[in-house]
């Protein structure tokens, strides 16, 4: 099963997209590795570079760098809310 | 439903009267109203974009908690997306409860988690342009007050 990557707000903007789908990588067993696995291409991908202010949730919950990602799971990357 | 996430408005006094709607055990009811503040030299407009989904599973979790933390009879959370002018309301929380301390207490808590839990932006619109709102540090620690 392919994961299903959402990407919102500032970083939807920067990226150019606000969805993907893609098998989980090699060697990408956390939500942490994938953040470094997207980084890694570069250009506006800096954006979710480790010193950018960058959240996480996995299945539609707020999740943590080393939470373990098995392939299939809904993964979203966005910056800090700001709602309320 | 105690929980809404919506593009339209909503009515302040049906929403509070329908927390105590046919009950007589409810002795207080305390709400917020959250509305988009603006002006003629910055913020003319608000865009708020969400997370569909998981904007009401979080909200949904925070009400939750909410009741597991305080003696509840009623809670009513609605926000709303899309975009809004100054003025516009775009959050509402009420929380009916046998007395007031208790009502107080959980309106702000569900308040200060929504801001640092909830997945929603505000985009503004500026005479300068649209910029992204940047996250409070101010509301980290109002949610850290709750741990």
């Amino acid at each position: 099963m392919d994961l299903k990557i959402l990407y919102f707000a500032s970083l939807r903007e920067a990226l150019g997209r606000g969805e993907e789908s893609l098998p989980l990588p090699e060697g990408v067993t956390t939500v942490g590795q994938l953040r470094a696995y997207l980084h890694a291409r570069g250009d506006a991908w800096q954006a979710l570079g480790e010193g950018r202010n960058v959240r996480a949730a996995v299945n539609q919950r707020m999740a943590r760098p080393d939470d373990a990602l098995q392939g299939g799971e809904e993964v979203a990357f966005f910056p800090p809310v700001t709602g309320g | 439903m105690s929980v809404s996430v919506q593009q339209e408005d909503f009515d302040v006094g049906v929403e509070t009267a329908a927390l105590s709607a046919g009950r007589t055990d409810i002795g207080a009811i305390a709400s917020f109203l959250g509305l988009v503040r603006g002006a003629e030299d910055s913020v003319r407009a608000m865009t708020l974009e969400h997370y569909p989904g998981m904007t009401e599973r979080a909200l949904a979790e925070i009400v939750a908690e909410a009741h597991r933390r305080w003696q509840l009879q009623a809670v009513r959370v609605i926000h709303r997306y899309g975009r809004l002018l100054p003025g516009e309301r775009i959050v509402f929380v009420g929380v009916a409860s046998p007395h007031r301390g208790e009502a107080f207490a959980a309106c702000e808590f569900i308040m200060d988690y929504l801001k640092t839990r909830a997945p929603f932006w505000k985009r503004e619109e500026t005479p300068a342009g649209g910029q992204w709102v940047d996250a409070r540090e101010t509301d980290d620690k109002a949610a850290a007050r709750w741990e």
